[in-house]
């Protein structure tokens, strides 16, 4: 697949930080493209200056190979980390203002059915949930049809059952063959929507790759939980391996059936184990020495 | 392009009609303002007689007068004959006082005011010198008259400066402006339609009160509707330009609060709202002529109690034409959608 943006040696110096620290990176048209990082990573900041929001420092960005110009900015479609609406207007009325801004989109009723809105098309924007509100930013983000999605941060603040369902919504997206760039602090959204992923820190990107590349390279063990209470007679055995969650000890190995027997012979009753598959949340640490939601 | 405009100006006219409070006050104030004023003022004026003396080169503290002397008269000069005798016609002077040729002083009095007919008897006890009489007649302007103009002025001052100031402030500072710019929507587009939506309520709410307050109290209108419909449009564009001004680079509403407030009361007082500025320091009658308000004020006064028409009042109309380009392209030029 041709790529669809190129980000060149990207910087962005704010007066005391540099929130962007040289990066560049390519999206290929078709996938959905994760950035990946805790809270002032730079994810936000690089993404604006993608969307043409803010200005660089220094670098370049491509789109379908030339630098962004008027036609950008009715190609693509954005969904900010947090948005404001018109007051006193209806979802529909909302929908109909930026639709309006656009010469080709789809039509109400098109994004109504691609977003779930159906019954709240009528209701004052300002009396909707919160997960009917990321719906009609997403919705807001398609009125034109793009070819290129951002959606930064879409889910944050979402209960689990609204994140579910907006990653449907963003699924059937994806199938309709929309490039899609998403930042995010969840790695599990990552996981599930994602094509390939970088993970930034500090305005560096620190790995990137295919979300399950990335783990498979990184590391191939399982991570055994455990009570405190219940682990502690054996921690001299795994002193480089484990470290305390709360009140969980978070062992990880490489081999199970070993660990196990260690476990096992020293009396450590199992009744309570855990086990569960490592995921980039334990990437991150690993590549930091840094909980990502610190 | 207008089809971009004309959605942006739907939009905000329908937030503005759908938010009841801000309507309701928007109709209301004026009119209880006027209702007020009416009241205070109706029959009752402070017993004070202004009188304007005519005397040619003479400084007016040089002649030796006994009628210039009586306490309970305020005298003022006045350089030329013909605008002083306007004022008389419309109450606005109590009295003329022609003192060029000493020996046959001539004065100028309303028949149809009170004031004038107590100044007339004063004046006619003296014994020195014989007084020729100059009888005028007018409808008598009431102060009311006079304050209508600076009272609708002040309304729409103060819906043009805060409506449309805080609006955009309010709009940058909740994201809605960088989610506007992330379209193909143009600055000029987007400022265009506010200006346009503000206008086309202030106008319909002004003119309401004004028909209103006509059917309550009857004030004076003496010019042409046409021309006193242009020197309120332009004003208030000019004045909406102003405040967009003030709110093209502002994110905090607390912070562009502060300057509206710094522009608006000086217009207040300075502009002629609640009393003329004749007999005030001619420097801050320059300054105020830089106001807005200023020259909507002087138009629309022209234009009710003078009975000016277009043509009379063109420096007023391309004074507020010429402010409203100035704040317009700086205004644009310097407009910030993001909130730092």
């Amino acid at each position: 697949m041709p790529d669809i943006i190129e980000v060149s040696h990207l910087v962005k110096q704010y007066a005391s930080v540099k929130a962007v620290d040289n990066i560049s990176f390519k999206v290929s048209q078709g996938e959905c493209f994760g950035m990946l990082g805790p809270n002032g990573a730079g994810k936000t900041t690089t993404v604006e200056i993608m969307e043409g929001i803010t200005s660089a420092s220094s670098g370049t960005i491509h789109y379908l190979g030339e630098p962004m110009g008027p036609r950008f900015r009715s190609e693509v479609g954005i969904q900010f980390q947090s948005t404001a609406l018109q007051d006193f207007l209806t979802v529909r009325e909302t929908l109909g203002l930026f639709r309006s801004f656009y010469p080709r989109g789809l039509s109400l009723e098109e994004l109504a059915e691609l977003c779930a809105l159906g019954d709240i098309m009528d209701r004052d924007a300002r009396k909707i949930s919160g997960g009917q509100r990321q719906r009609v930013l997403l919705a807001l983000a398609l009125v034109n049809d793009p070819v290129l999605l951002f959606l930064d941060e879409p889910t944050t603040g979402l209960d689990p059952q609204a994140r579910h369902n907006f990653w449907e919504l963003v699924r059937n997206i994806k199938a309709r063959g929309k490039t899609v760039i998403l930042t995010t602090h969840y790695m599990e959204e990552a996981y599930l929507l994602c094509d390939r992923i970088i993970i930034m820190d500090h305005g560096h990107i620190i790995a990137k790759g295919r979300p399950a590349a990335l783990l498979e390279q990184h590391f191939r063990g399982v991570v055994l939980q455990l009570p405190y209470e219940d682990f502690h007679p054996v921690r001299d055995s795994f002193a480089a391996c484990y470290r305390h969650t709360g009140e969980l000890v978070e062992i990880t190995i490489t081999d199970v059936n070993t660990a196990i027997a260690t476990l096992l012979n020293h009396g450590i009753s199992l009744a309570r184990l855990q086990i569960r598959a490592r995921t980039l949340e334990d990437l991150f640490l690993e590549l930091t020495g840094r909980e990502l939601r610190a | 392009m207008i089809r971009r405009f004309l959605a942006v100006l739907k939009a905000r006219n329908l937030e503005f009609l759908r938010d009841r409070s801000a309507l309701g006050w928007n109709i209301a104030l004026p009119v209880f303002i006027v209702l007020g004023m009416w009241l205070v003022f109706s029959g009752n004026e402070k017993p004070i007689f202004k009188v304007a003396v005519f005397s040619g080169a003479a400084p007016l503290a040089s002649l030796h007068n006994d009628f210039l002397s009586t306490r309970f008269i305020q005298f003022y000069s006045v350089s030329s004959i013909q605008p002083a005798i306007r004022k008389v016609e419309h109450d606005q002077s109590d009295m003329l006082l022609d003192l060029e040729n000493p020996a046959h002083p001539r004065y100028w009095v309303n028949q149809s005011s009170p004031k004038g007919y107590i100044l007339e008897k004063i004046l006619q006890g003296e014994k020195d010198l014989r007084y020729t009489r100059q009888p005028v007649s007018g409808r008598a302007i009431r102060y009311v008259d006079w304050l209508i103009p600076g009272i609708l002025g002040m309304n729409m001052m103060f819906s043009c400066l805060f409506g449309v100031g805080y609006v955009i402030v309010r709009y940058r500072k909740n994201g809605f402006l960088k989610r506007l710019n992330a379209t193909p929507l143009h600055a000029f587009e987007f400022i265009a339609a506010q200006v346009t939506s503000r206008l086309i309520l202030i106008m319909c709410i002004t003119i309401a009160v004004y028909i209103g307050t006509d059917l309550l109290i009857g004030f004076y209108m003496s010019g042409s509707y046409l021309a006193l419909l242009l020197v309120a449009i332009l004003g208030a564009t000019s004045m909406i330009s102003l405040g967009l001004l003030v709110a093209a680079r502002v994110s905090s509403e607390e912070f562009a609060g502060g300057l509206l407030n710094l522009l608006s009361w000086p217009m207040m007082f300075l502009s002629g709202v609640w009393f003329s500025l004749q007999g005030t320091h001619p420097w801050l009658q320059r300054t105020a002529e830089f106001l807005p308000l200023t020259q909507l004020l002087e138009g629309a006064r022209a234009v009710m109690l003078d009975g000016a028409g277009v043509l009379q009042i063109l420096p007023q109309l391309l004074a507020l034409a010429g402010m409203t380009i100035v704040f317009l392209a700086v205004g644009a030029a310097s407009f910030k959608w993001k909130n730092d």
